[in-house]
């Protein structure tokens, strides 16, 4: 009953911000839009019993991403969105695709000769108990680092690949910069500097 | 102690809010002409699909679920990254970010 409660309340929050992104004019709105939807889906997590997850999601997704996400935005100077497109014919085109889309994925979903039947989650103990622990940093951690330990390794490279990457793009390819010694050897050189001495 | 929350609605009802942020996100991707504004659809899109998978985690009582959306949010920080890195050299060649005036490589 409560559980009921507080998922139509949350998601009505999630689908409004992510409404929000959709039609705000302001890039900056948009990012914030984003970080409710963010701490929603945290929330979400939080009653699926994945605290580990929720605090990552807000560690990661909310504070680091789109943390990143506001200095592009700021640096670069998009906050004004222009709303006007050249192809005037794609935005109702577009609505009325992921109208589509919506439709065709409920349609997979629920319908009896096709749909799945899904189980609704166990009660995992008494009320308010975890008896086994599941999603605690501690069995996520027993599964992270017995059972998929090559893939933890796999995403510790990508990371450092990611790293390199962006240094690497970010990089200024201006020739190197006379120093001042090697102008003034340049100059004694020409003899030039006798020009210098005048003022 | 924060394991101890639960508050859990049928699985059905997490899968469709997960398609409807999903087609949320596609919708974002394709009326959206800000380049920052479709990488922020697409984070949307990424989310939801880590909403199914911890929704069935539980349903199925499998931490394999968890596992994976941690990986995901791994893959999609250094995706982040990487790819506000090429905007930003992308803007310092073109000054502009509208996609609409990203078109050399047309045929």
């Amino acid at each position: 009953m409560v559980g009921t409660i507080v998922f139509i309340i949350l998601g009505l929050i999630a689908v409004g911000a992510a409404v929000g992104l959709l039609t705000s004019t302001n890039a900056i709105h948009a990012a914030l839009f984003l970080v409710i939807n963010f701490t929603c889906v945290a929330l979400f997590y939080l009653g699926l019993n994945a605290p580990f997850l929720a605090m990552v999601q807000v560690t990661v997704y909310a504070g680091a991403i789109m943390v990143l996400f506001l200095f592009v935005i700021m640096l670069l100077g998009a906050e004004r969105v222009p709303l006007s497109s050249r192809l005037r014919w794609q935005v109702p085109l577009a609505i009325v695709l992921v109208a589509a889309l919506m439709v065709t994925s409920a349609f997979v979903l629920f319908s009896p000769q096709i749909g799945v039947s899904l189980p609704d989650p166990a009660p995992l103990g008494e009320v308010g108990t975890n008896p086994q622990g599941f999603g605690s940093p501690g069995a996520v951690a027993d599964s992270l680092f017995i059972s998929y330990v090559l893939p933890f390794q796999m995403v510790g490279i990508l990371l450092l690949v990611a790293m390199i990457g962006a240094v690497v793009l970010t990089k200024d390819d201006k020739p190197h910069r006379e120093t001042p010694r090697r102008k003034w050897e340049e100059l004694l050189e020409t003899g030039k500097y006798i020009e210098t001495l005048d003022e | 102690m924060l394991n101890e929350i639960a508050f859990l609605a049928p699985t059905s009802w997490y899968i469709i809010l997960s398609a409807i942020l999903f087609a949320l996100g596609v919708a974002g991707v394709l009326i959206r002409r800000n380049a920052i504004l479709i990488f922020m659809s697409v984070e949307l899109m990424l989310n939801a699909a880590n909403l199914a998978f911890v929704a069935f985690a539980r349903t199925f009582m499998d931490l394999g679920g968890q596992v994976f959306v941690f990986f995901v949010m791994t893959v999609a920080a250094a995706e982040v990254a990487v790819g506000l890195a090429l905007i930003v050299s992308i803007f310092r060649t073109k000054q502009s970010i509208d996609i609409d005036d990203l078109h050399q490589m047309q045929g």
